[in-house]
């Protein structure tokens, strides 16, 4: 146990005193979360829209003009009818239609209810959802005029709809993918070429003909990364509940339940990559191209999995990363708990295990 | 301080990597407290042959015993009676002098206690005082090799095996660290060491030539220059190289 510590402390001194080591580990997390935090949530300059008005009344002229005069949105497109919104989203000229009911400023001010639809096209859902956001805060400011004015108590009803992608994923979307690609960079990647880093520097000899045993000498190196990545992983999560209002909707002991399972996971793939590797480089670049390109491209991250062609729906089943932005979802937005989870938890479990049989029997077979 | 007792015994060792017979059926015994020198060419086999004695390589057939200990079955035990160190530098630099002492010192299984008196006597003997917090990585390559032998003596190990211990450095500190060595072996720790430089060849008490994965000659210095008719080591190694071709 003694031994442990001071391997452990050793390891951690290597760390912190390694600048690039310290930014990977806390600068990165806290600038993507940011970055994509911010990109995805403000990013509406100009987008254009599409009208349907059914009713050419002055309520909807004011409103048609409120809409055009501020600058997230411009107005392209006018239709006179349903059947050519699609034609028109087809050929993506627009973003959203906005479809005024028949005889709206009548019903506003006969029946204190006028409706209005926000059909958007969701095959952008971050773009689409913040579209909506803003089409009904400037409604809802139109509203508030009207009520505090010439027509107390009316009400705008604003529909949604989603065109392409109709269980439309939330802004919420990047957080358990950021969070995912962080853990599997920290634990993965950065274990691999600190285990790399030892064998170029002639110190894992040494280390190897020290009396510790092989399995000493890497649960000692990566040791210092599961406390670190439980860490970097908490500090997603505040950031992303504090600043972009987050929700954790599960329990948080199976959220760090399965997030401790996933670090794992990630580890005993990084020490996978350091058996394979004879250098940093060729450790970071197989780390790079053979985690992180799969990771961000086949996790449901950023392109939808439902939508690809079947083999690569197919290839994705095996990254470890898939299954934990399904769990993280499922536990943060969803409130789900075990028993609608086990299956990816299971899968989870299997791959963890797999892996570290796998790296403990290469790791023998480079000592013979 | 050279004595009867044997330290290391080698039996017909002999290493196979696939059709290439790396060691080939070597035998030799060395005694406690001895500066035995394993000499050759680059890829003449030394390091496989080292490596199969300080319990990281298997061997393929033959038998050795290090300190009395089997190489096939008591590596572990092996591990805790010898010093190692590699031709690569190899302490961290990013780690200061006490605290690659105290780390090495741990892996030993020594207490905080030993460990303590080790970095004083370390840090006295090697003059270190001024410099015991600074970063390994900036001292001189003479004194980080100084520093990284008595470190693979930190738990007193019976025998401490050096591979190439010198390279790089210029020979006035080549010179200190010979004087390391005989100090080592005069308290009977037997160093068993490998090098291409002739000159240390004559340091040692008892050379062996390796040529292509066999032992081709071993004695003293003095009766290797006497057998070949020649008055360095140099000579001895260049005869012996034109032979086997």
């Amino acid at each position: 146990m003694k031994r442990f510590i001071g391997f452990v402390k050793k390891e951690f001194y290597h760390i912190f005193r390694d600048r690039r080591s310290m930014f990977i580990l806390f600068g990165m997390p806290v600038a993507q979360i940011l970055l994509f935090g911010f990109a995805i949530t403000n990013e509406i300059n100009n987008v254009e829209i599409g009208i349907l008005d059914k009713s050419k009344d002055h309520e909807t002229l004011k409103i048609i003009n409120k809409i055009n005069a501020s600058e997230y949105f411009s107005i392209d497109n006018v239709v006179e009818n349903e059947n050519e919104i699609e034609a028109v989203f087809k050929k993506g000229e627009v973003k959203a239609f906005l479809v005024f009911e028949e005889g709206f400023a009548e019903n506003l001010h006969a029946f204190h209810l006028g409706k209005i639809q926000v059909i958007t096209d969701a095959t952008e859902p971050n773009t689409a959802n913040t579209i909506v956001n803003y089409v009904q805060s400037i409604i809802q400011h139109y509203q508030q005029e009207l009520n505090r004015t010439s027509a107390p108590g009316v009400q705008i009803d604003i529909q949604t709809r989603m065109f392409y992608n109709a269980e439309l994923k939330s802004v919420f979307n990047f957080l358990p993918g950021v969070m995912t690609v962080i853990l599997m960079l920290v634990s993965a990647m950065m274990t691999s070429i600190s285990i790399t880093r030892e064998k170029e520097l002639g110190t894992m000899e040494i280390l190897l003909v020290s009396p510790l045993k092989p399995f000493q000498v890497i649960i000692g190196k990566v040791f210092p990364y599961i406390f670190l990545s439980i860490i970097n992983a908490l500090v997603i999560l505040i950031l992303g509940v504090t600043v972009f209002g987050m929700p954790i909707e599960g329990s948080l002991i199976l959220l760090a339940f399965e997030t401790v399972l996933f670090i794992i996971t990630a580890l005993s793939l990084g020490i996978l990559i350091s058996t394979i590797a004879e250098t940093q480089q060729a450790a970071m670049m197989i780390s790079l191209m053979g985690l992180m390109l799969p990771v961000i491209l086949l996790s449901e991250f950023i392109f939808p999995i439902s939508s690809m062609p079947d083999i690569l729906q197919y290839i994705s089943h095996i990254i470890p990363a898939k299954w934990f932005i399904i769990i993280l979802k499922g536990i943060m937005l969803k409130g789900v708990g075990l028993v609608y989870l086990w299956k990816e938890t299971v899968i989870l479990v299997v791959m963890a295990v797999f892996l570290i049989v796998l790296s403990i029997k290469k790791y023998k077979i480079r000592l013979e | 301080m050279k004595s009867e007792e044997t330290v290391i015994e080698v039996e017909n060792l002999t290493k196979k990597f696939g059709e290439f017979t790396a060691v080939n059926e070597i035998s030799f015994k060395t005694y406690k407290g001895e500066i035995f020198g394993f000499l050759g060419a680059n890829g003449a086999g030394k390091t496989t042959a080292m490596k199969m004695l300080i319990g990281i390589s298997k061997p393929t057939s033959g038998e050795a015993s290090v300190t009395g200990l089997d190489v096939y079955s008591q590596t572990d035990q092996i591990k805790r009676n010898i010093g190692y160190m590699s031709q690569r530098f190899s302490m961290y630099d990013d780690l200061t002098i006490k605290e690659n002492i105290t780390f090495f010192g741990g892996i030993y299984g020594l207490d905080r206690k030993t460990i303590k008196t080790k970095i004083q006597e370390i840090i006295e003997s090697l003059g270190l005082k001024d410099v015991a917090n600074k970063l390994v990585g900036a001292l001189p390559l003479g004194w980080k090799q100084k520093l990284a032998f008595s470190v693979a003596l930190i738990h007193d190990p019976k025998i401490v095996f050096l591979d190439e211990p010198t390279g790089g450095v210029d020979p006035i500190t080549r010179r200190q660290f010979w004087e390391l060595i005989y100090k080592q072996a005069s308290h009977g720790t037997t160093v068993f060491v490998t090098t291409h430089y002739m000159d240390e060849a004559e340091y040692c008490d008892r050379v062996s030539i390796m040529v292509e994965g066999k032992i081709e000659a071993l004695d003293t210095p003095e009766n290797l220059k006497k057998e070949y008719m020649v008055d360095s080591m140099d000579g001895v190694f260049l005869k012996l190289a034109r032979n086997i071709e």
